[in-house]
């Protein structure tokens, strides 16, 4: 392999990794709240909303029932807005992290639901607030889930931020095709799929080993 | 003090109505452990979460420590519900929460600082016997150690009232009596009113002063705990008895009970007795003032507190005349007689 084609795939791993990394952080941060306020509102739970939480399920199906490529071409606007261009790592990094909010709440969410609800209640018997509960009981007892449903979230994105780059947004995805499939280059194809399958491995292993260790059951 | 007046709880409306307490009024003094019992079902959990409110009573008023709790804002319940500790039938410890740092949760809800923190939980884990296990995990402790935990918690904040749901329904015999020995120290040692529900009379028995039965959410006894156990008012507390006491006739004898006597049968009964009753050789003068025989099937002399009492189940043997006699001079000796059935004379 020519020193500038391992140049190209170097740079276009780490463009893949900066990609996932942004809109994982996001989603994150903006997915965690939205996934505990689905839970929490529900009927009869600590913050019980009867509108706000069908509303919230709503918009979450939504977002997770747009098919990724549509979304990414249908937000364009939007990525332009935001980052100025339609085109690179940034652009790309728009749809991806539009994308995996509703994903991350939902899981999230998932988590919550395997609490028990005795747990909840004894904390409402000690006087705890929602907020205490949230951030001393749900969150921390939610843990393991957590961080399953992140990693997940995060192998979900390397194969979406391929997809991005497929279109236009850098990385592993956009190198495959530009060489490996438009300049017939086989071996590059190869590469960049062999160095997604070892993201996503390393992603798995990571997450399972931190869900292990959180495990106090 | 725990004073419910005329509380009334139902769970949803019209046709699917479930009322699980009708006008409710019980008075725990302080300083008291005072037990309900019931049947599964009968609204015992609701009475207990009635208290501290974590089940918002439909009508009636909640006095606690002579507060008014269901006026109370989100705030001062929150507040008051720190004077009030609750354990339950399955612990509630957070797994992921140290020994320690479980006790030290609602010091922490409080805005306690680390330091008064430590100076509390580690009296209160001396006090249960896990001063050992402090660094340990729920997942390491046995379901007896567990509650132990959960008590130490839920003494933390230093409440006036623990409130026990089923405290002990999870564990076995053994580890049983120990946390009720737990129980019963802290209610002696720290003046603590307790309130717990169970199902198992032998919970009342060994730590309740006073108890409460609730049947379809209903109280329909309130006795001191030597009276209940002694002369039950109603049939269920009759019935909780005599499962306790496992006095019932021999199957093989219940297959023979009739109804009805006819000429040829004579009386089965079950006898209670307790106080000066127990002391009397009430059998040997039936025998010589009524000329009945008494064949003893099955007896039983139990002590309840400072109460003496005697259960015993016999036929009475004599004409219908003379067992007739025989069970009026009984009644006249404060005994309580009770007619299970008649069997046909052996010949
Ligand atoms: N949240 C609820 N919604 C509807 N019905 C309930 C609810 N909680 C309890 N009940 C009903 O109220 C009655 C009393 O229940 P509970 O207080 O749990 O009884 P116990 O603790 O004596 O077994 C039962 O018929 C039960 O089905
Ligand atoms: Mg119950």
């Amino acid at each position: 392999m020519s020193s500038a084609m391992f140049d190209l795939i170097l740079q276009a791993t780490l463009d893949t990794l900066y990609m996932v990394a942004v809109s994982g952080v996001i989603a994150t941060l903006l997915g965690l709240p939205l996934g505990v306020m689905l839970y929490v509102t529900r009927p009869r739970q600590i913050l019980a909303m009867p509108v706000l939480n069908p509303v919230l399920g709503i918009i979450t199906n939504i977002g997770r029932s747009i098919p990724f490529i549509i979304l990414m071409v249908a937000i364009i606007p939007f990525t332009r807005m935001l980052v100025g261009t339609s085109i690179g790592i940034n652009a790309a990094s728009v749809p991806l992290t539009i994308a995996a909010i509703p994903f991350v709440a939902r899981l999230i969410e998932g988590a919550l639901n395997e609490i028990s609800p005795g747990l909840i209640e004894s904390a409402q018997s000690m006087g705890a607030t929602p907020w205490q509960i949230i951030t001393k009981v749900l969150i921390p007892e939610a843990r393991g889930g957590i961080i399953t449903g992140l990693t997940i979230t995060l192998v979900t994105l390397v194969s979406y931020s391929a997809m991005a780059g497929a279109v236009g947004g850098g990385g592993l995805g956009d190198l495959g095709i530009r060489y490996g499939y438009n300049r017939f280059k086989p071996p590059s194809m190869l590469i960049t799929v062999v160095i997604l399958v070892v993201l996503v491995q390393g992603f798995q292993s990571l997450g399972d080993y931190l869900v292990r260790k959180s495990d106090r059951k | 003090m725990i004073e419910l007046s005329n509380v009334s709880k139902t769970y949803g409306s019209g046709d699917s109505a479930v009322h699980a307490l009708q006008n409710v009024n019980l008075t725990i003094p302080k300083g008291t452990i005072h037990g309900v019992i019931g049947l599964s079902g009968a609204g015992k959990s609701t009475l207990i979460r009635c208290v501290n409110l974590l089940e918002r009573p439909t009508s009636g008023s909640v006095l606690v420590d002579g507060q008014e709790m269901t006026g109370l804002r989100r705030r001062e319940l929150n507040h008051a519900r720190h004077r009030i500790g609750m354990i339950f039938q399955h612990f509630n410890l957070l797994t992921t929460r140290t020994v320690f740092d479980n006790v030290a949760l609602p010091l922490e809800l409080m805005g306690e600082k680390r330091s008064a923190i430590k100076n509390r939980v580690l009296p209160l884990l001396e006090m249960v016997g896990l001063a050992d296990k402090a660094k340990q995990y729920p997942a390491q402790l046995s379901g007896g150690q567990k509650q132990r935990v959960a008590i130490a918690r839920a003494l933390a904040s230093k409440p006036n009232v623990l409130l026990c749901d089923e405290a002990t329904s999870a564990l076995d015999p053994q580890t049983t009596s120990s946390i009720l020995e737990l129980l019963r120290d802290i209610n002696h040692q720290l003046g603590i009113t307790i309130l717990l529900i169970t199902h198992e009379m032998e919970v009342v028995k060994s730590i309740c002063h006073r108890v409460s039965l609730i049947s379809d959410g209903k109280l329909v006894e309130d006795a001191e705990v030597g009276d209940f156990f002694t002369a039950p008012a109603t049939q269920l507390g009759r019935d909780f008895l005599i499962d306790f006491l496992q006095l019932s006739p021999p199957k093989e004898l219940l297959e023979r009970l009739e109804e009805s006597p006819s000429e040829h049968t004579h009386p089965v009964v079950r006898l209670t007795f307790s106080g000066d009753a127990v002391s009397t050789p009430l059998i040997s003068r039936l025998a010589r003032e009524c000329s009945v025989d008494v064949s003893i099937l099955q007896a039983k002399v139990e002590s309840i507190q400072d109460r003496t009492l005697g259960l015993m189940i016999a036929e009475l043997l004599g004409s219908h005349e003379q067992t007739q006699q025989a069970m009026s001079y009984l009644e006249a000796h404060q005994l309580q007689v009770e007619v299970l059935g008649h069997v046909q004379r052996n010949v």
